[in-house]
């Protein structure tokens, strides 16, 4: 057996959430000085089973062994005198108080708090490993990065040598990701195990030195890197052969639809958010949009919905049939969409814009049509068809139709408000999010939905967050930085380093 | 000049009462607990009190009234703590809903207390009304090295304790390890929870404690203020709420609430010391303590202060493996 270099074994962890099998017999060896990526789509039980390490969830069955001998991990507190230490995907920092103060909480100690000694042992792990951390500075004043930063250093300073990272790119741009691939590579050299949760596969193949996949909370199967390539991990993680191209077929006839000029916008305390923003989205193409998180995506598709006040700029709608062009700001949010301009925006909690959890799939349908019809008496009939045929067409896992959309996973809850705004046969479709958090299969899903409205003739306007995606998917790509465009490249034949300079330093590398 | 000397006094005794509440109460909503049932809790602080050094003075042929005044305490912290262990099994073991499980409370507390009190009334027979002289006078007595300083003399003990508890839990809150701690429960117990914090311990912990603080306001109020007594005139559940709103107005900060309790004491007493209020005009003045809390948390939200906004997770049950 190889456990004498294993420095975690899991054996035949099973993990059960009322009727829902999340791990089911799962065996896993940690190795000392290795990266370890684990891989599966959603919920294929990857987080749970990391759960179980760090004293999260506690196994229903099965054995944990730490360097050679069996462990019972109640709590987090148990884990970290193991040495392990997880960072989690939605970060466990406390925003009110400081990087310093986040890091030693609920560390043993004196009970006398004395932060000069605490910070000075910081700076000392920090300059170690080569990270940028001010002690005192308070968690809300921090970008992404710099919080996860703060995560790692968290647990190193518990004296973690078991390190867990649950998907730690999906909020960084690619210069980040680079600066944390090369800390990981410092802490495996330093004869750190580390695992890291991802379903991105370039990064398991410029990182890990080792791949154990899981599908639907079974242990598929393990390999070394370097022996196996992208397809082979796809097919252990999907079950069967997936076409992992994304298709982009030339779009046809492309004639300006929205036309946006000069748009300012300021948000309610007077800061800037958008300014001096134009460009133009075409028929039968989609413009990506990409950019930092929070740099004036969401202000600039609700500035088109007629949702967001606007300072100065004009936004031209030009109608398909007539060629007339309309000006949409000042108009309201309905005579917006009743021109054909549908806004599908997936906020981090899913639910939060756009559908209503508590109410059932039909219901939902029906926020769309409820004024249609002149009887005093709303129509139910057709929104029930509606939410039959998107069940249908998407492959909606559901109990039924009258089942509350807060109950479905989010990759369903997604198909239905995807699947709403396509309906109303738009034609401009704005999506932003549309595959956050979901896995690979659902997202093709989407991707083939956005192609067959391309080639209806629609203009899609795609925020994305991954760039690999809105590099393959879009015919055109605005990038945003700072409320500001930084430039509109070509999606074909994009670089992705270079989209990604331009998403933190206006006009990328040549604005310098 | 007697006149703002009397007013002066009369602030401090009520602010005391609503100092000791809000004391309490910010130890409790720092673990994410909002115990709306601190009216209810003064109360089952003050009957308790007040039942014990009774039955100490009737059962003892001499009594000593620095035995009398530690039996009182210990009476009041033990019941007003157990009012909080309620509240903590309800909504922490139990998830119920925070809100009505705090106003349940203090419907419950001021209902035993009056039941009680009522009760001991009918004890004491002759003009049917309880009196623990003794006892009361040993709360009431003044240091003695402020005797003769103005505003100072007549006042208590508990008057100064209530001082020394707000500094001690700022000191707890702000420079220890386990005030950190507690701090990071009410903001986000999931981290908390991660970081290996025992969530389930601090909240029980600081909701018991926080219970038996107010309900020393409970105790002053019937021991100093009506002379150890009991009256069933609401009196103790009108200061209960005041410190509620009192949490609110000194930003979950202890040495903020030291002054803010004797203004809502002085504003309190206003109506006495303006001359010319009928009846009606009084309710105006009697309404100044909420006024001020909404304006106070007008200006916060206007500042939008980080540090000045409530516990993140205040009102809200946490379960660990919820998905």
């Amino acid at each position: 057996m190889e456990g004498a270099k294993a420095t975690v074994c899991m054996r035949e962890i099973t993990k059960t959430f009322g009727s829902t099998v999340a791990n089911n017999c799962v065996c896993l060896d940690i190795n000392k000085g290795e990266i370890l990526s684990l891989l599966g789509e959603n919920g294929s039980g990857k987080t749970t089973l990391m759960n179980m390490l760090s004293g999260i969830y506690y196994p229903d069955a099965g054995q944990i062994f730490v360097n050679g001998s069996e462990v019972s991990i109640r709590s987090p507190k148990d884990a970290f005198e193991l040495g392990i230490g997880m960072i989690h995907q939605h970060f466990k920092l406390v925003d009110v108080l400081s990087a310093a103060e986040n890091i030693i909480l609920g560390m043993p100690g004196n009970g006398r708090l004395d932060m000069k000694v605490v910070n000075e042992k910081i700076l000392n792990i920090c300059s170690l490993y080569g990270f940028d951390v001010d002690p005192k500075q308070k968690i809300y004043d921090m970008s992404v990065s710099q919080k996860q930063t703060v995560e790692i250093v968290k647990v190193l300073y518990r004296g973690a040598d078991i390190l867990i990272l649950d998907e730690p790119t999906a909020v960084l741009t690619p210069q980040e990701t680079d600066k944390l691939f090369a800390v990981l590579r410092n802490m495996r050299n330093d004869g750190k195990a580390v695992v890291i949760i991802t379903h991105k596969l370039h990064e398991v193949e410029e990182l890990s030195d080792r791949v154990a996949v899981l599908r639907h909370g079974q242990y598929i199967g393990e390999m070394v890197t370097k022996d196996t390539n992208a397809a082979e991990m796809t097919n252990m993680m999907v079950g069967r052969t997936v076409s992992l191209n994304i298709a982009r077929p030339e779009p046809k006839d492309p004639k300006p639809r929205i036309v946006v000029d000069g748009l300012t916008v300021r948000d309610i305390d007077g800061v800037k958010k958008l300014s001096n923003v134009s460009f133009a989205a075409n028929s039968g193409e989609i413009l990506g949009i990409a950019g930092i998180s929070g740099c004036g995506q969401r202000e600039l598709l609700e500035s088109i919905a007629g949702l967001q006040l606007v300072e100065s700029g004009s936004i031209s709608y030009i109608d398909p049939e007539t060629g007339k062009q309309v000006e949409l700001i000042g108009k309201d949010p309905r005579t917006i969409s009743t021109l054909g301009v549908a806004l599908s925006f997936v906020p981090e909690d899913r639910l939060g814009m756009g559908l209503v959890g508590n109410m059932d799939l039909t219901d939902n349908m029906m926020l769309r049509s409820f004024r249609r019809g002149k009887s005093m008496f709303a129509d139910r009939k057709s929104p029930r068809s509606l939410a039959e045929r998107v069940v249908n067409e998407l492959e909606v896992v559901t109990p039924g139709i009258t089942t509350p959309v807060r109950r479905l996973s989010g990759g369903n809850v997604q198909k239905i408000l995807v699947g709403r705004e396509i309906a109303c046969a738009p034609t401009v479709l704005m999506t932003a999010y549309a595959v956050r958090g979901l896995d690979i299969n659902s997202s093709y899903t989407i991707y083939d939905l956005l192609n067959q409205q391309k080639e209806k003739g629609v203009a899609v306007i795609y925020v994305g967050e991954d760039l690999d995606v809105l590099l393959e998917l879009c015919d055109r790509i605005l990038i945003l930085c700072g409320g500001e465009v930084s430039g509109i490249v070509p999606g074909r034949g994009a670089n992705k380093r270079e989209v990604g300079m331009m998403m933190t330093k206006l006009g990328g590398e040549a604005g310098k | 000049m007697t006149q703002i000397l009397s007013l002066l006094q009369a602030a401090m005794v009520f602010g005391t009462v609503i100092l000791f509440g809000a004391i309490g109460e910010i130890m409790t909503e720092k673990s994410g607990n909002l115990n709306l049932g601190v009216p209810g809790i003064m109360y089952l602080g003050g009957i308790a009190g007040l039942a014990g050094a009774f039955w100490y003075q009737t059962n003892v042929a001499t009594p000593n009234a620095m035995i009398g005044l530690l039996i009182a305490l210990v009476c009041a912290l033990v019941a007003a703590g157990l009012g909080g262990l309620i509240y903590s099994f309800l909504t922490i073991t139990l998830r119920a809903n925070q809100n009505v499980t705090g106003l349940t409370l203090t419907i419950f507390g001021s209902g035993v207390a009056n039941l009680f009190g009522g009760a001991m009334n009918k004890m004491a027979g002759g003009v049917g009304q309880i009196s623990v002289g003794i006892t009361s006078d040993a709360f009431r007595d003044t240091l003695p090295f402020l005797s003769n300083v103005g505003v100072f003399s007549g006042l208590g003990f508990m008057v100064y304790l209530a001082i020394i508890l707000a500094f001690l839990a700022s000191y707890f809150l702000n420079r220890t390890r386990k005030g950190l701690n507690l701090r990071a429960v009410g903001e986000n117990p999931a981290t908390a929870d991660a970081a290996g914090i025992n969530v389930t311990r601090y909240k029980y912990l600081s909701t018991c404690i926080g219970a038996a603080i107010s309900g020393l306001g409970g105790l002053y109020y019937v021991m100093d203020y009506i002379k150890g007594t009991w009256s069933t005139d609401g009196g103790i559940e009108k200061l209960g709420w005041l410190a509620v709103a009192l949490v609110i107005f000194a930003r979950w900060k202890p040495i903020q609430a030291i002054w803010g309790s004797y203004l809502f004491g002085a504003l309190f007493w206003l109506f006495l010391y303006i001359p010319g209020l009928t009846r009606s005009s009084q309710e105006i003045f009697k309404m100044l303590p909420y006024v001020v809390t909404i304006i106070v948390l007008i200006v916060v939200s206007l500042r939008k202060n980080r540090e000045n906004q409530p516990p993140a997770n205040l009102g809200m049950a946490y379960f660990r493996e919820e998905r």
